[in-house]
């Protein structure tokens, strides 16, 4: 019982302290390719505690959905953060379903800021809102056939139980593991607006997607929805390192090595990715995020063949 | 009808002019345009005693000459048939003439205002401001500006758009108007020099060339070669660094990080050799009429060989790279495309005319100052898309390197100053310069004491930015701002 409380309360240091972590790692690999030094790791730190510590400036025409939106995004968050499993494959919560509810937390995070940039009544927040909602569209049933493949291969319908059950395709199935990876690391780009779907970077408003929907936030509000995406990112980018590299087996503190290493090197993929390639057309995204549900589709595929014993 | 042939940087009396009734001159521009391919170079109206003279100065490329004519019109007759629907290059001319003297060009398809919150016909200021409206369910409008996220100058963009798709876009300009047409006509005209190079920060050398050219011009003083072939090289050098900027930004529009900071890190040793020559990194104080303030010593001569030719390697590693990379390509090809014909009807002017296949260039039609002793061959594109005018700026500032530093290799010998005396009397004088963006064109009309009556600017972005307007009809609206960056065009040498 110790044990488990140690485990729990080790995966919740983790969770607070590697979206940050993850977040430094990009921008320093940004600066590096750029030819700069680069902020320091704990800079993402520091820029969340000096929004907190500022005013805010509230729209006049905006009402309390404004206000609430980004506490309940951020509550959504977090409440997901709880399901997910983190290093040795244990999540906080766990429970039949729970990546399915895993994914309509995500949607009522992203639900309750859209809404807040539709209640903003501005040109440019309406525009961000559509092109959010249309490429979440997108997204979330390549997850969902990511998930469902999975849940059937390990036989039950939980994260747990699937990190159980991973370790022991590598004999025969690494595809699958792969595969779910690559699919993940995908949404991970599309949910954390990086490039090559979005550019957290950029000052013009007509571009961007997720930027522009949460313009008018300033002060804490605009801090927990930096945080929030952080955390996302985080979140998607360990069930990419949990497939990826199975650590259910072992010990609490190889684990959690395995997984520290992940995540930044996650981070330095994400930040090569935005430093060696120019972001996609707007109209070509889509293109980019039907990867996700193809990979899904195939790898439902290589479940039933596995089940009918073809392969 | 004859016009007053003369060419570029060159003085003519105003006896000589031919003055026309208003429909013969109209009535030639029509048949002069249509059939010989001349286009409007200034077209402007100075206020007189009994009225408004028209002045029309029509630049024929293929043959390096100039026309000029002018029509009278008197109080009360304010009013033409306007040449915009058959000539739609005159469409910002006419408005302009509109909007300064009042002047109605009857017909024109959109006479509004173009710098100025005022109705022009009664002066009185305008509350009601009218921008083209789409109807339909699913039109929605989006206003962009005048006040823009970053360091970016003030315009208004009003977007038509169904969807993500733009109909059509608006631009409305003027708030970085600061009356720099009245204050030139205020006092001695040989004493401008700052202000015209403050028209436009990053055109500071092309108009501080224009300007010189044009009081050297019309005082009949001729500079020597050394002062031609330092100014030639300042220009070249503001050239080089506006096109090396705006590749940089094009780079960071479309997240392409290397090209964005390389281009970046680049453009400040071309713009530093500037500030080793004359203490300022946009040539502030080089050019003055009759002079160039600073002598190109032989150290510095030695530097600029050795700094630029460090750039051109980079520029060229940089380039070859970024329009190699299929993730930076599948972005710009066939993104904005102003097509040929679009751009030559509404008279493109500049590097982004060229990238349209509008084979239009001072240096190489109309050669002024060094130009004319060491020609330099202009690059014209036909693609108009995004891709085109990047690969053009990359392509010419590669070309212009190459020029600066065969130049240095043989600087010729000269004083350095000139007396400049008055300009002459009753003169008409015009002055085009190849500027990083197009062409610059300067005209002064002066009096019968040789003081400056009428001091005209013409920057090409007056033209060009109803390029951009075009170029981005039926595309996405998120790529307006790799199209705006693409034709990077200058706000304050628009509204002056």
């Amino acid at each position: 019982m110790v044990e488990k409380m140690g485990i729990m309360a080790g995966n919740i240091v983790l969770l607070l302290v590697l979206p940050l972590v993850m977040a430094g790692v990009i921008r320093r690999v940004k600066a590096f390719w750029g030819g700069r030094k680069g902020p320091c790791l704990r800079q993402p730190f520091f820029d969340l505690v000096r929004l907190l510590r500022k005013g805010e400036v509230i729209g006049s025409s905006s009402t309390w959905v404004s206000r609430a939106a980004p506490t309940v995004s951020l509550a959504a968050i977090v409440a997901a953060a709880c399901l997910v499993p983190l290093a040795g494959g244990r999540a906080i919560i766990s429970f039949d379903g729970d990546f399915v509810v895993f994914a309509y937390l995500l949607a009522l995070s992203r639900f309750s800021l859209v809404l807040a940039g539709l209640d903003a009544g501005s040109s440019f927040e309406g525009m961000g809102c559509s092109r959010e909602v249309i490429f979440a569209a997108l997204v979330e049933p390549g997850f969902f056939m990511i998930m469902a493949a999975l849940a059937g291969w390990a036989g039950t319908p939980s994260f747990a139980a699937i990190m159980a059950m991973l370790p022991h395709s590598v004999g025969g199935l690494w595809i699958i593991n792969v595969l779910a990876a690559i699919g993940l690391l995908i949404m991970m780009l599309a949910e954390g607006s990086r490039v090559p779907v979005d550019d957290p970077a950029t000052h013009l408003e007509l571009t961007m997607i997720h930027e522009v929907m949460v313009l008018d936030y300033s002060g804490p509000d605009l801090a927990y929805i930096l945080y929030g995406t952080m955390v996302k990112m985080f979140l998607i980018g360990a069930l990419a390192a949990n497939v990826l590299f199975p650590t259910v087996t072992l010990p609490w503190g190889w684990a959690a090595a395995v997984f520290l290493a992940a995540i930044p090197a996650e981070g330095v993929l994400v930040g090569m990715i935005e430093s060696l390639m120019a972001r996609l057309r707007l109209s070509h995204v889509p293109q980019f995020l039907f990867v996700m549900p193809a990979l899904g589709l195939t790898l439902v595929f290589i479940v039933i063949m596995a089940w009918e014993k073809m392969i | 009808m004859n016009w007053l042939e003369f060419s570029n940087h060159s003085t003519v009396s105003l006896a000589e002019l031919p003055v026309l009734s208003v429909s013969q001159l109209r009535h030639s521009i029509m048949m002069r345009c249509r059939e010989q391919g001349w286009r409007p170079m200034a077209f402007f109206g100075c206020r007189r005693d009994d009225g408004v003279r028209l002045f029309a100065i029509l630049a024929d490329d293929d043959h390096a000459a100039l026309h000029a004519a002018a029509a009278d019109f008197f109080a009360g007759e304010y009013e033409y048939e306007s040449l915009t629907p058959q000539l739609p290059g005159f469409g910002s001319f006419e408005r302009e003439l509109f909007e300064q003297t009042g002047i109605k060009p009857a017909g024109h398809p959109w006479l509004k205002p173009l710098r100025f919150p005022r109705d022009a016909a009664s002066g009185k200021k305008k509350t009601d401001y009218r921008f083209w409206t789409l109807a339909g369910e699913s039109v929605h409008e989006v206003a962009v500006g005048p006040v823009h996220a970053g360091v970016i100058e003030p315009g208004h963009f009003r977007f038509m758009c169904t969807g993500e798709e733009v109909r059509h876009l608006e631009i409305q300009l003027g708030y970085q108007h600061r009356g720099i047409e009245k204050m030139l006509r205020q006092g001695d005209i040989r004493t401008k020099a700052v202000l015209v190079e403050k028209i436009a920060g990053d055109s500071c050398i092309a108009n501080g060339m224009a300007f010189a050219g044009v009081l050297e011009t019309a005082a009949g003083v001729k500079v020597s070669p050394r002062v031609q072939a330092i100014r030639t090289l300042a220009l070249e050098l503001e050239r080089i660094a506006l096109h090396l900027s705006t590749l940089s930004g094009l780079a960071t529009d479309i997240a392409y990080l290397p090209g964005s900071t390389f281009f970046g890190a680049t453009r400040t040793y071309v713009i530093n050799s500037l500030l080793a020559l004359c203490g300022s990194r946009f040539g502030f104080g080089l050019i003055r009429p009759g002079r160039v303030n600073y002598d190109l010593m032989p150290e510095l001569v030695a530097e600029w060989r050795r700094t630029l030719t460090m750039v051109l390697d980079r520029t060229v590693t940089m380039g070859e790279s970024m329009f190699n990379q299929p993730s930076v390509l599948s972005r710009l090809e066939q993104t904005g495309v102003l097509n040929a014909a679009d751009a030559a009807a509404i008279g493109m002017l500049g590097v982004t005319g060229r990238a349209s296949g509008v084979r239009r260039d001072v240096r190489a039609d109309h050669p002024f100052s060094y130009f004319k002793i060491s020609p330099i061959v202009k690059i014209t594109l036909a693609g108009g898309d995004v891709f085109a005018r990047g690969f053009l700026r990359y392509l010419e500032a590669r070309r212009s390197l190459q020029y600066v530093l065969t130049l240095l290799d043989a600087l010729p010998e000269g004083g350095l100053a000139t007396a400049v005396p008055a300009p002459a009397p009753n003169s008409l004088t015009v002055a085009a310069v190849e500027g990083p963006r197009g062409e610059i064109c300067h005209t002064m009309l002066t009096g019968p004491y040789g003081e400056c009556r009428w001091y005209k600017l013409q920057d090409p972005s007056l033209i060009n930015w109803y390029g951009l307007a075009l170029a981005v009809r039926t595309e996405g609206i998120s790529d307006f701002p790799i199209c705006n960056k693409s034709f990077d065009l200058s706000y304050c040498g628009h509204d002056l």
